[in-house]
């Protein structure tokens, strides 16, 4: 179903599946059936509607599908009948099966997911069920960065299930500074193959998110976590690095072997130079993560603004130049 | 929304579904409301263009005649065993994670086809409760346009051509590719296959496809090898053995990246501690260490060290 579908037909695909469900759960909602079938109330009336006149070829009297409109009316209730032959669900489709198939393996990838045994079940039944459909399911992978962070996921999950303070090691690399903080579990997240720890911090007083191969030692505390009202989990469909409009702007030309940073990171504006390489516009909240950019940048990357961040770059890199010519504790 | 012709459909799907057999096109023009009342001309264009549709979704119409001779008009049928979704029955735990999988999908038309699996097994009588397990997000972003097509040409096995930039330096190629998994490393999206310009199995990252992918040959064309050998073709994306041992001199307080992967380290009392970090490719290494500053000093190999001070130099000259 990935071209364009007709509106009689994307309501035929939804008629499908919500005659077998109002069939199995008699006296089912109208409210309840619009939520569970993302759509309007009124549109599932006009479902309905169209039930009303659908039936046995013919539609002779008593081949109808009856549709109680009295109660659908007077107690928004549904109750439907008289369509045994359309009991059950129309089989997966094969992007269906394999989206569905991928989504479940990359749960598997994801320590602290879920139990492993459960996934690989289900994993197991619906590829049984899907047939043919489900065929295809090696043509698409997820690798997770999981093992390495196994055992901090199982620790964030216990936390999260007894409801309990954690207190990490956390390493800033753009300050590369290992930090202790004392964090009140939200959630786990995956999102750009990395897991991650939501919380509230109880020093920074905000909701922060913790890169789980970052975390240098984590323990639970025997204290139970106390999540402000007013915490609110991020919205991670924009992805992890979401830069704020208050971060400096800065600008940056990378020769064409710095091409990567625009790749990397989100950009502000990137333009083409003439030299094959990009002018590229950064909001940055440290400076300190800047300064490391252009120092692993080595020359294929130069500070064209704010100026005086550009000189705090030149004077580190003659320091790292001085402490690496004549290294301490050498000669 | 078009009540008239969603009645049509759905009264066509429920008389090939619970007739005995084939049913003959004009018995179909009788019993389904709609077709009657058109010029037989246009009830053959919309009775193809239903056929159509109902396909599309995924609705198995068969085509036959039990007629020895042939000589009788085409019939349709939908055999029942085809059509319905087999019986599943799952845990609630197992329900659990498939509700949970339909949250995975950051990408509108899988999301959409997550959904629509979701809708179809809570028809079938399966619970997805997720409540349990409203602290966990997974999270499956796709942002490159190459991603939809590439997952279509895996899916249908179709040749596809598109043109790539395979480094950031160099000029974009014209490829052709039998597509064999789409595949995500780490948050980033690769597709692995057969390159005929190569005659040669090759990754491409999706990001660096530019402009359009369009096929190059008929769905079905050609054969995908086993799992292992896929695998095999994507070996690149595994991280590279790390074969070699630098000594790196760091600062108390600092270089966190580098301690926790060190073999060893030695504490010293003039501030400074000395580590054995293993790696691979020694530029990768010396890029890494001088992004640390003045914090982390290359002690071994000489080449590391040499090249630490040349990529400083570098930013340095750079900015003169």
């Amino acid at each position: 179903m990935t071209q364009r579908t007709s509106g009689a037909q994307q309501q035929v695909a939804r008629l499908l599946s919500l005659l077998p469900y109002l069939l199995s759960h008699p006296n089912a909602r109208v409210s309840d059936v619009a939520e569970l079938f993302g759509v309007s109330e009124r549109q599932i009336m006009r479902d309905l509607n169209v039930l009303w006149f659908s039936g046995l070829p013919g539609l002779a009297m008593g081949d109808y599908i009856e549709v109680d409109m009295d109660a659908v009316e007077g107690d928004g209730v549904i109750s439907v009948s008289n369509a045994d032959y359309l009991a059950r669900p129309l089989k997966l489709g094969t992007d269906e099966a394999l989206a569905l198939v991928v989504a479940l393996r990359t749960l598997a990838a994801m320590p602290g997911s879920y139990d492993r045994g459960a996934i690989d079940r289900a994993i197991a039944k619906l590829e049984q069920a899907a047939g043919s459909a489900a065929e295809r399911a090696t043509a698409v992978r997820v690798e997770v960065d999981g093992d390495s962070v196994a055992e901090v996921a199982a620790v964030v999950r216990r936390a999260l299930d007894e409801k309990r303070r954690l207190h990490l090691s956390y390493w800033v690399p753009g300050r590369d500074e290992t930090t202790e903080r004392d964090v009140d579990p939200m959630r786990l997240a995956l999102a750009d193959g990395r897991l991650y720890l939501e919380g509230w911090c109880r020093r920074a007083e905000a909701e922060r998110l913790f890169r789980l191969d970052r975390v240098a030692a984590i323990s639970i505390l025997d204290v139970p976590a106390s999540v402000p009202p007013q915490a609110r989990a991020r919205d991670l469909s924009a992805g992890i690095f979401q830069p704020s409009p208050d971060d400096e702007l800065v600008t940056l030309a990378v020769t064409p072997a710095g091409r990567w940073v625009a790749e990397y990171y989100p950009c502000e504006s990137v333009t083409e130079n003439d030299d094959g390489g990009l002018t590229i516009q950064l909001r940055v909240a440290d400076r300190r993560w800047l300064r490391r950019l252009v120092l692993r940048l080595g020359g294929t990357g130069r500070m064209v603004a704010p100026a005086d961040l550009a000189v705090e770059v030149v004077a580190e890199a003659k320091a790292a130049l001085a402490v690496n010519e004549s290294p301490p504790g050498l000669g | 929304m078009n009540q008239a012709k969603s009645e049509r459909l759905m009264n066509l799907v429920i008389c090939l579904l619970v007739s005995r057999g084939y049913v003959p096109k004009s018995r179909i023009r009788q019993v389904v409301g709609g077709y009657g009342e058109q010029s037989p001309e246009a009830f053959e264009r919309m009775f193809e263009r239903d056929k159509e549709e109902l396909r599309e979704l995924g609705i198995p119409i068969e085509t036959g005649s039990f007629d020895p001779f042939g000589d009788e008009e085409p019939g349709y049928r939908i055999r029942r065993q085809d059509f319905e979704l087999p019986e599943i029955s799952l845990e609630p735990d197992e329900a659990a994670v498939i509700g949970l999988a339909a949250r995975v999908w950051q990408h509108a038309s899988l999301a959409e086809a997550t959904s629509r699996a979701v809708l179809k097994l809570r028809a079938a009588g399966v619970e997805t409760d997720t409540s349990a397990l409203a602290a966990i997000e997974p999270r499956l972003a796709v942002e490159e346009p190459a991603f939809w097509p590439m997952w279509e040409a895996v899916r249908d096995r179709t040749p596809v051509t598109f043109s790539y930039r395979k480094n950031p330096t160099g000029r974009a190629m014209q490829r052709i590719l039998q597509p064999w998994s789409v595949l995500s490393w780490h948050g980033r999206w690769y597709v692995v296959g057969h390159d005929l310009n190569r005659d040669s199995p090759r990754m491409f990252r999706l990001s660096r496809i530019v402009g359009d992918v369009t096929p190059a040959g008929e769905p079905g064309s050609y054969d995908v090898p086993t799992a292992e050998q896929v695998r095999e073709a994507a070996g690149a994306l595994a991280p590279a053995r790390q074969t070699a041992s630098a000594r790196i001199r760091v600062r108390q307080g600092s270089g966190y990246g580098l301690r926790r992967r060190a073999t060893g380290i030695r504490r010293s009392s003039d501030g400074w501690d000395e580590l054995s970090v293993p790696y691979s490719d020694g530029g990768v290494l010396a890029e890494e260490l001088a992004g640390y500053g003045g914090d982390v000093v290359a002690v071994e190999p000489e080449d590391v060290r040499k090249r630490v001070i040349e990529r400083l130099r570098a930013v340095v000259e750079a900015a003169a």
